[in-house]
């Protein structure tokens, strides 16, 4: 497939200002695409695909969508190749719309280096002592200073999951009791030991109502993919594991109207990818689902729609995530809840481990019988905050 | 566990679009920003609507009264355990913030609540919540 003339570029607007004392890079961001979707008779309700470099202030692309409230946006890249990136984003906007994932995308640069905001700061970072504004993070002032971690922000979803559905503990425990099961069996694993219900809930409190045993593991580590065309794959002397379908989404409060954080990008991505792959929840054989907690796992097995809203306490509970005994194994490598989290990043052992499942070279105590069809997604950022979802469905061809 | 929480807080970051919402809290007003384009209200504030993009946003002035919509108590934190939530405002937006004034096992979802400021080191005070 090539791009000839899939696309159109129907928007452009450069920013007037040349010194801008008086705005912030994010407003700027945000004049910026405004001016471009007026010109192009469009509206930011009319995006789907969001593109931004190094230039923009905070967490990847993830505070400019939130910042601007872009309700749906189902595509994202960062891609930073310094001046040159938004060249870079106009080929992979063009390639995403050819290939039919996408409509509108927008792209937006900005900056202030003739007022001190030259190079955006880290999310999170420390205000100036001297009593300096900044240009960070538009969200930077009213989040980072109420100490919140990863602990805390998934435990607040946990907290409202239980509040509306009557979720419990227990059934919590059981994904960390599902996970260790299969762990057991990894010899790389970080925890290999076999945990009861009993002995997470009786783990200490890390942040309520997550205990030590809801968390998942810190590991050092690493991990690689490496994706072909359809000839190189015919060329190669190993079990072809074939992608048919994907999806990505991010999910933030987009100024705090309708908070709903017991509902993850996942209720976007789920539908999406299994429409492209042109199949459903149940006829998978196996699932890497992220666990950072074990409230992502519950959250997105809803989501994702392999059981109704509200009902995931029940689905993952007596063992129904354990491979040979429950209907759905799920993160037979022990996932980040027991094996591993490589520097907090769990994506990539997401694939890994279902790439082993579809070529029947997961450990033979955990192998799924005839794994032809299999699921891996992704959670980034914080279910509480903001946060990126991706899911992708794979197939074992022939 | 009965202890009232505290937690030290840090200086906030204040940029060009939320110094006066920093200069107004140390003064004890707290105070949101609503579109008179759209006239909808948002969290955290922005020169620029998320709901309608107008930049036709201006500073009000709020009761800070709302109810908790969720929560969760840190233990692990040196300076002692700390709760951050949500607090949905009455004007129906919610807001990032942390409870103080109230035990651990004093908070509930639903709860009724109402922002206070919090000194920090060496920045401006931070709005916070504690029971009504």
């Amino acid at each position: 497939m090539s791009i000839r003339g899939k696309a159109y570029v129907m928007g452009a607007f450069e920013h007037p200002t040349r010194d801008a004392p008086d705005r912030t890079t994010a407003q700027l961001h945000a004049e910026s695409a405004r001016g471009a979707l007026e010109d192009a008779g469009l509206s930011f309700d009319d995006v789907d695909a969001y593109f931004c470099a190094g230039d923009a202030p905070g967490f990847g692309a993830m505070s400019m969508i939130d910042y601007m409230g872009l309700r749906n946006v189902r595509h994202m890249d960062t891609t930073e190749t310094g001046g040159s990136s938004y060249l870079v984003h106009l080929n992979h906007a063009c390639q995403a719309i050819a290939e039919g994932k996408v409509d509108v995308a927008l792209i937006t640069l900005a900056g202030r280096p003739r007022n001190g905001g030259g190079r955006p700061g880290i999310p999170g970072a420390a205000a100036p002592r001297d009593g300096r504004l900044v240009d960070g993070a538009p969200e930077q002032g009213f989040e980072s200073v109420y100490g919140g971690s990863t602990h805390n922000t998934y435990g607040m979803c946990a907290m409202r999951h239980m509040y509306e559905y009557g979720t419990t503990s227990e059934q919590l425990a059981w994904i960390k009791v599902a996970a260790s099961h299969h762990a057991q069996w990894n010899e790389h694993a970080f925890l290999k030991d076999v945990v009861t219900v009993e002995q997470v809930v009786n783990s200490r409190m890390i942040a309520d109502p997550l205990h030590l045993l809801d968390c998942c593991v810190v590991t050092d580590g690493g991990g690689a993919v490496v994706v072909t065309s359809p000839a190189v794959a015919r060329s190669l002397n190993r079990p072809k594991v074939r992608v048919l379908g994907a999806a990505e989404a991010p999910k933030m409060p987009m100024g705090g109207r309708d908070l709903d954080l017991t509902t993850c990008a996942a209720v976007w991505t789920g539908p999406k990818a299994f429409a492209e792959a042109g199949v459903t929840p149940a006829d998978m054989k196996y699932a890497s689902i992220y666990d950072s907690f074990t409230i992502t796992v519950l959250m997105t097995l809803e989501d994702l729609g392999f059981c109704k809203k509200g009902e995931g306490g029940k689905f993952v509970a007596d063992g129904n995530l354990i491979s040979g005994v429950g209907k759905l194994p799920f993160n037979t490598d022990g996932g980040g809840l027991c094996n591993n989290h490589p520097t907090n990043r769990g994506g990539i052992t997401k694939i890994i481990e279902t790439v082993r499942q579809l070529r029947g070279e997961a450990h033979p105590k955990v192998q799924v019988p005839n794994c032809d069809l299999a699921l891996a997604h992704g959670t980034g950022g914080s279910l509480g905050v903001r946060h990126g979802s991706a899911t992708v469905i794979m197939e074992r061809e022939g | 566990m009965s202890e009232i929480m505290t937690r030290p807080i840090p200086a906030p970051a204040v940029s060009l679009e939320t110094k006066p919402f920093f200069d107004a809290a140390a003064e004890g007003r707290f105070t949101i920003k609503r579109c008179t384009a759209c006239g909808e209200a948002h969290w955290y504030p922005r020169a620029i609507c998320p709901y309608c993009h107008s930049d036709r946003t201006v500073w009000e002035e709020s009761a800070g009264t709302g109810a908790i919509y969720t929560y969760s108590v840190m233990w692990r934190s040196p300076s002692g355990p700390y709760a951050i939530g949500y607090v949905t405002l009455d004007e129906g937006i919610a807001v990032l913030t942390n409870f103080v004034d109230v035990a651990p096992d004093g908070l509930a979802i639903g709860m009724r609540v109402k922002v206070k400021f919090q000194p920090t080191e060496g920045g401006p005070p931070v709005p916070v919540f504690a029971p009504v």
